[in-house]
């Protein structure tokens, strides 16, 4: 991996006020996490720099520090977005991804492979892996059908670009509860939530 | 105001420097945020916090108010009750302290409340979608009384050994023909996790299952943090033979005549004279705003020399 040059001058800004901007966005992944696959708008949040959408980055900035370390999509490396993430969360990114406690994919995501990530521990299930999966589009896409704690009875989703596989594989992941890995599917100013509790169904797949 | 309600004030504004300094720090916050959300991702899992020591006070709340530090701005509107009521010193003490650093609107009312924060009671009017009750939590490991070792109560949850709780709530059951507890009475999430409800009588445990209410649970001495996401199965233990049943009263509140709600005994005098009513002050009022009236409706509790015994004193 290439160490990028920090450029101070190009740098693009984050939060003005840190302590309001993310309160607020935490709240609104608070609600997603406890409401999955209800759609939640980040338009609020810092302009990222190009290759990231601006809820991924949102997740990012208001969670990534030091002590949360940060797993990239090769896709990112190196870029302007790592600087980015480097410079304002201070995060510790890291090329194992089962050391990461945030990951970003947003490459080839149909051969996407969860497994890599980590899936926690026996006693510490809290270890595991939260992947921010970016997408073309929140909608549009396949539908598929949520239900589990947070759900009162079901709800639907269509992100495009994850397919029958992707959600098999989730599936999988998760069947072995506590262990599996939290999802947030973003899509520009937007996202939702997949906790692993989560259950998929594949109707219509 | 007499003296003794001074030094608690002061005690109060002392410990509320504390908190601004410690609970303001962004990282903190993340730290507490990433432990909320992963405790919504694993309902009932108590997930550990904090690898660095905070200069704070372990006393009232301190697990509480961290978890609503994490959580509050200034769209919020804040509500703290202590044993259901509004009014004592710590509740408002505590919601004093969130009006100053967070700019926070406050209020007594359960309806108008955005993020509740609670010792020992959940209110009577049933939550509702996008509220947060955020429970303070003395000892988060329901299994500490049979176990007192981490590691093992650790390894318990993690595959799933209850039964050495089940067989303790049976042994009770033998003992005393039913199951006693009142309180902190142990319930299982969404089939899961064994969880300790914090210190609710068990009256409160019903009103846990299926909530549209997001519950979140902080334990600061412990450093656990714990949650029931909205719509999740919670089911008090018990047995088929002695299933799970909540406090009963056979009377009514004497301020507004409810029948349905939790009920404080208070003592009047020393000849022994007491009455009953509601401990969730807020409901109790607005009952009687809308014209419910007890035996005693009339009865002034601030002119009597009397003393809430309903719940437990810590
Ligand atoms: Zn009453």
């Amino acid at each position: 991996m290439t160490s990028a040059i920090l450029d101070l001058s190009r740098m693009k800004p984050a939060f003005a006020d840190p302590t309001s901007e993310s309160q607020f966005i935490f709240r609104k992944l608070l609600d997603a996490m406890s409401q999955p696959g209800t759609l939640h708008d980040l338009s609020a949040a810092p302009t990222p720099p190009p290759g990231v959408s601006r809820a991924a980055a949102a997740v990012i900035l208001t969670l990534s520090d030091q002590d949360a370390s940060l797993w990239l999509d090769p896709a990112l490396r190196g870029g302007e977005a790592e600087t980015w993430f480097r410079f304002h969360c201070g995060a510790s990114l890291v090329t194992d991804p089962a050391a990461a406690a945030f990951a970003v994919i947003c490459h080839d995501l149909a051969s996407a492979d969860l497994r890599i990530f980590n899936q926690g521990d026996a006693k510490y299930p809290d270890c595991a892996t939260t992947v921010i999966v970016e997408t073309p589009a929140l909608e549009g896409g396949a539908a598929i059908t949520l239900s589990g704690p947070g759900i009162q009875s079901t709800a639907t989703v269509a992100p495009a670009a994850l397919d029958a596989a992707f959600w098999r594989q989730r599936a999988e992941i998760v069947s072995k509860f506590q262990f599996g890995v939290d999802l947030f599917i973003t899509a520009g100013d937007r996202l939702f939530a997949m906790p692993r509790t989560t259950r998929v169904n594949l109707q219509g797949v | 105001m007499n003296a003794a309600t001074n030094t608690a004030a002061s005690n109060a504004s002392s410990e509320a420097a504390y908190y601004t300094h410690a609970y303001l720090d962004e990282q903190t916050k993340r730290m507490i945020r990433r432990a909320i959300l992963k405790a919504i991702a694993i309902p009932g899992y108590q997930v550990p916090f904090g690898s660095r020591e905070m200069p704070v006070p372990y006393g009232w709340g301190t697990g509480g108010i961290q978890v609503t530090a994490a959580l509050i701005g200034p769209r919020d509107v804040y509500k703290c009750i202590d044993q259901g009521a509004d009014d004592t010193t710590n509740a408002v003490s505590i919601r004093k302290f969130f009006a100053t650093v967070a700019d926070v609107e406050t209020t007594e009312s359960t309806a108008d409340a955005t993020i509740i924060q609670s010792r020992h009671r959940i209110p009577e009017l049933p939550l509702r979608e996008g509220q947060i009750m955020v429970l303070q939590v003395p000892q988060p490991e329901p299994l500490r009384g049979l176990e007192s070792r981490e590691t093992e109560t650790r390894a318990m949850h993690a595959y799933e050994e209850y039964g050495l709780q089940y067989v303790s709530l049976y042994e009770n059951i033998s003992a005393f023909g039913r199951i006693a507890g009142g309180a902190g009475y142990p319930v299982l999430v969404d089939e899961r996790y064994l969880m300790s409800p914090s210190p609710i009588p068990k009256f409160d445990n019903p009103k846990m299952h299926l909530s549209p209410a997001l519950l979140l649970f902080g334990a600061g001495r412990e450093k656990r943090i714990y949650a029931v996401p909205p719509y999740t199965r919670v089911r008090s233990l018990d047995f088929e033979d002695y299933p799970f049943e909540v406090q009963k009263w056979t009377q009514a509140c004497a301020l507004c005549a409810s029948h349905e709600s939790y009920l404080d005994e208070v003592i009047l005098d020393d000849s022994g004279n007491r009455m009953f009513i509601c401990s969730d002050t807020d409901h109790c009022a607005t009952r009687r705003a809308d014209g419910h009236h007890g035996s005693m409706s009339d009865f002034s509790l601030e002119d009597a020399e009397q003393s809430r015994t309903g719940g437990e004193r810590p």
